[in-house]
């Protein structure tokens, strides 16, 4: 069992919770994930960003949006609550060195786990450019945190609500022709937005990697479901990855591969959220 | 295909039983005993549900099929058990309805028999051997070692008279069991007998491996791993799920920070191969592992309470001819699908599946296409399978497994159409443990290289057995190498000066 030890809420669907996971906090590095079961009897396993860690407190911190059955449900828990089961950490660790000056690419809820490699990126000794992305403002995370690692901080949202009115991108090729250009870039994000990045940084020849969260059952290896083609090889994101050279990643099979269970699960989003709104109507009375 | 009905055998077979009764039986007497079918549920009827096909004997049954052993004084059938468990004893326990006895005897040597009873390949190890399937030129005849096996087992179980066996007193030493199939719960029983703290790390969240995540309750039902599982806590054992050795803690760190004596390593093949054909990665396509463990682990086949969604697909292809295969062309069966067709490159005869297994295929109707090979899948502009092309084949020279190698027969393509596509052709070990542990070695296919007596592997204190060394195997194996493992390590501890716990 792994207590909650604190929770916020970070914009309208996106969820803090720091729980105690000591195994995971003592073993993690940056860009490793866990996988989480609200319910082991007939929950589902997913796969979560583990955004933070306190070995000392022996705790991680993960940050979800709700998107399925599961993310809803630990959105209804509160401090003290317990997550049945968290394993990991999973896959391999970021690929970190001193690169000279990086460029790091966060959208959306991709801002998580783009947090811990940042960290290791700026411990490390890398200059830090961080382009931050959001749909509209009340949707961006950890802007505070980042302007702190960050040695350049460029925000946009898509609706010109906050920062600049751009996709990450048009920051992103400014960057890149710059004399001397960038020596690494990293970006998360949604899928087409990590695409689009890769082709923004090919032609100036930065490489790129890109962290992939797919469909996943085990974490393991056991599955496959979360294969990917990666340069014309078929590689498996949880043990393989999930980060990868994002010149070499082949998205728009990733991309058809992430809507193979949409229609059920746009049936369980719809029911998940009438409940989420009903926890919080309980809850309403008694605050 | 319809079956007689259970009670039908049972009378049927309490009659014959009369008939027997005190009289000396002569070997010709028994070669005529008429060999006991397996009561089974109605193919119509059992696709329906995830409920086990096979019903067991009746004791009438049970007593007439044990009735059928010769008592050869040379007992070849041992000899085609890996863990020669002592046959012809336990068979006449039964004839002479000693029926406690006769798990005694198994229990001997074996720790799993209600499991081994359901899922071993009796038919090409100790009943291949049987002599009374020799007389009768044909294996299918020879005793039914494996459904007595489970007769007696499930009376065992049903009575509630099992026991965890006794512990010794503690030793203080302290052993990390690896994966928690049928190897790890072998080794861990075994070690723990001899006062040993035991702790058994399971990656997933529920403890059996392949016999929760792969062998469908049809074939398996989970209350007989459960009942596994308790036993070992019962004996003490220290079952710590959602562990997985080589990330949440290395090998290395287990066996010298943390204070463990020993290792065993039985994490399993659990890597699934895929057939590197175009099209693989298209939306539809599983592994056999990903499809079962679905169904099976996640529970998908319990659509209203599981969370986990299972891909739907009307027309269903399973590339394979094993066990695996055949668990997932029916359990695509029982998920809705209308149509199953299995593709498998060589003839019935070389499939590594259970007679039985694919026997319930058939009537299930499951339809075969022997001799046809993938060539590569086809889909549509959204991406999704739309079906295989597959290719005939005859078959060739002996490759090097042995068996007849299929060669495609040119200009013979044609597409199979399909939703869903399950490849069910194996799977390798898991590269995890050797790639995070110095000096832990295996072989190019990813098999961990023991010691053949020791199970020892390259390293002092570590220890395999079980799938990580075969490959994909059996249960029966597992358990045997596991035991053998076991062996040594209670061996090695015991040469360590005793520590308090």
């Amino acid at each position: 069992m792994h207590r909650i030890l604190e929770k916020q809420q970070l914009a309208d669907e996106v969820f803090l919770l720091r729980v105690e996971a000591p195994l995971i906090a003592r073993e993690r590095k940056a860009g490793q994930f866990v996988m989480v079961q609200a319910d082991t009897r007939f929950g589902e396993r997913i796969p979560l960003t583990i955004a933070d860690a306190n070995p000392s407190e022996g705790s991680i911190t993960l940050i979800f949006q709700t998107v399925g059955k599961t993310t809803h449900h630990l959105a209804t828990l509160n401090v003290g609550d317990a997550i049945p089961a968290i394993l990991g950490p999973l896959g391999r660790p970021t690929h970190i060195e001193t690169f000279g000056t990086a460029v790091a690419v966060g959208g959306g809820i991709g801002i998580a786990p783009l947090h811990p490699i940042i960290q290791a990126l700026k411990a490390a000794g890398n200059r830090l450019i961080v382009i931050l992305g959001a749909r509209t403002r009340n949707l961006l995370i950890l802007e505070d945190q980042m302007a702190r690692l960050a040695d350049e901080l460029i925000v946009c949202t898509d609706d010109g609500s906050y920062g600049r009115k751009a996709l990450v991108t048009e920051p992103l090729r400014e960057v890149c022709t710059r004399v001397p250009a960038p020596d690494f870039c990293v970006a998360i994000g949604p899928p087409i937005m990590m695409k689009a990045c890769a082709e923004t940084t090919r032609p100036f020849r930065i490489p790129t990697v890109v962290s992939l969260n797919t469909i996943m059952v085990d974490g393991t290896g056991m599955c496959g479901g979360c294969r990917v083609t990666v340069g014309g090889k078929t590689r498996f994101v949880c043990v393989d990855g999930p980060e990868f050279d994002g010149h070499q990643v082949d998205f728009d099979n990733m991309m058809l591969r992430l809507r193979a269970y949409k229609e059920q699960e746009d049936a369980a989003h719809h029911q998940c959220h009438l409940e989420l709104e009903l926890a919080r109507l309980e809850r309403k009375p008694s605050a | 295909m319809s079956h007689p009905s259970p009670e039908s055998l049972r009378r049927e077979a309490a009659a014959q039983l009369a008939a027997l009764r005190n009289r000396t039986l002569t070997p010709k007497d028994r070669l005529t005993i008429p060999p006991q079918p397996m009561p089974s549920r109605e193919p119509t009827e059992r696709i329906h549900d995830v409920q086990e096909v096979a019903l067991g004997y009746s004791p009438e049954q049970a007593r007439l099929e044990a009735l059928r052993c010769l008592q050869c004084k040379n007992a070849p059938c041992i000899n085609g058990c890996p863990v020669r468990i002592n046959i012809p004893a336990f068979l006449k326990a039964i004839a002479e309805e000693r029926d406690a006895e006769a798990i005694a005897i198994i229990r001997q040597t074996s720790l799993l028999p209600a499991v081994c009873g359901r899922v071993c390949p009796q038919e090409i190890q100790c009943q291949e051997r049987c002599t009374v399937g020799k007389a009768l030129k044909d294996v299918r005849k020879a005793v039914s070692i494996g459904r007595l096996e489970r007769f007696v087992a499930d009376v065992e179980r049903e009575s509630g008279r099992f026991q965890p066996p006794p512990t010794k007193p503690e030793t203080g030493r302290r052993v990390a069991v690896i994966g928690s199939g049928p190897a790890g719960i072998t080794v861990a029983a075994d070690v723990r007998r001899e006062g040993h703290t035991v702790t058994l790390f399971e990656a997933l969240h529920k403890p059996g491996g392949v016999l929760v995540y792969g062998i469908p309750e049809f074939r398996l039902p989970k209350a007989i791993v459960e009942l596994e599982i308790e036993t070992l806590r019962a004996m003490g054992v220290d079952i710590r799920p959602n562990f997985l050795v080589g990330r949440t803690r290395r090998l290395e760190a287990l066996l010298h920070d943390d204070g463990y004596d020993a290792a065993f390593i039985g994490a399993g093949a659990g890597l699934p191969r895929f057939l590197d054909i175009e099209g693989e990665n298209l939306v539809g396509v599983f592994s056999a592992n990903e499809y079962l463990t679905r169904a099976n682990l996640m529970r998908a086949y319990n659509r209203e309470q599981a969370d986990t969604p299972i891909y739907p697909g009307r027309n269903v292809i399973v590339v394979g001819g094993g066990n695996v295969a055949m668990d997932a062309a029916r359990m695509a069966l029982r998920l809705g699908a209308k149509e199953v067709h299995l593709v498998y490159r060589r003839t019935e005869a070389e499939m590594p599946a259970r007679i039985e297994e694919i026997e319930h295929a058939k009537e299930e109707g499951v339809q075969f296409h022997v001799l046809h090979a993938p060539r590569r899948v086809i889909g549509n502009a959204a991406g999704r399978v739309t079906g295989l092309e597959c290719i005939r084949c005859r078959l060739g020279e002996p490759d090097d497994s042995g068996r007849p190698r299929p060669v495609e027969i040119p200009g013979s393509e044609y597409i199979l159409e399909a939703e869903t596509l399950i490849v069910a052709i194996g799977n390798e070990p898991n590269p995890l443990l050797p790639q995070t542990t110095t000096g832990l070695k295996a072989d190019r296919r990813g098999r961990l290289l023991v010691d053949p007596v020791t199970n020892q592997t390259s390293l002092p204190r570590v220890y395999a057995g079980g799938d990580v060394v075969l490959g994909s195997a059996t249960v029966i194996l597992a358990m045997g190498q596991g035991r053998q493992a076991a062996a040594a390590i209670n061996a090695f501890l015991a040469e360590l000066p005793p520590r308090k716990a």
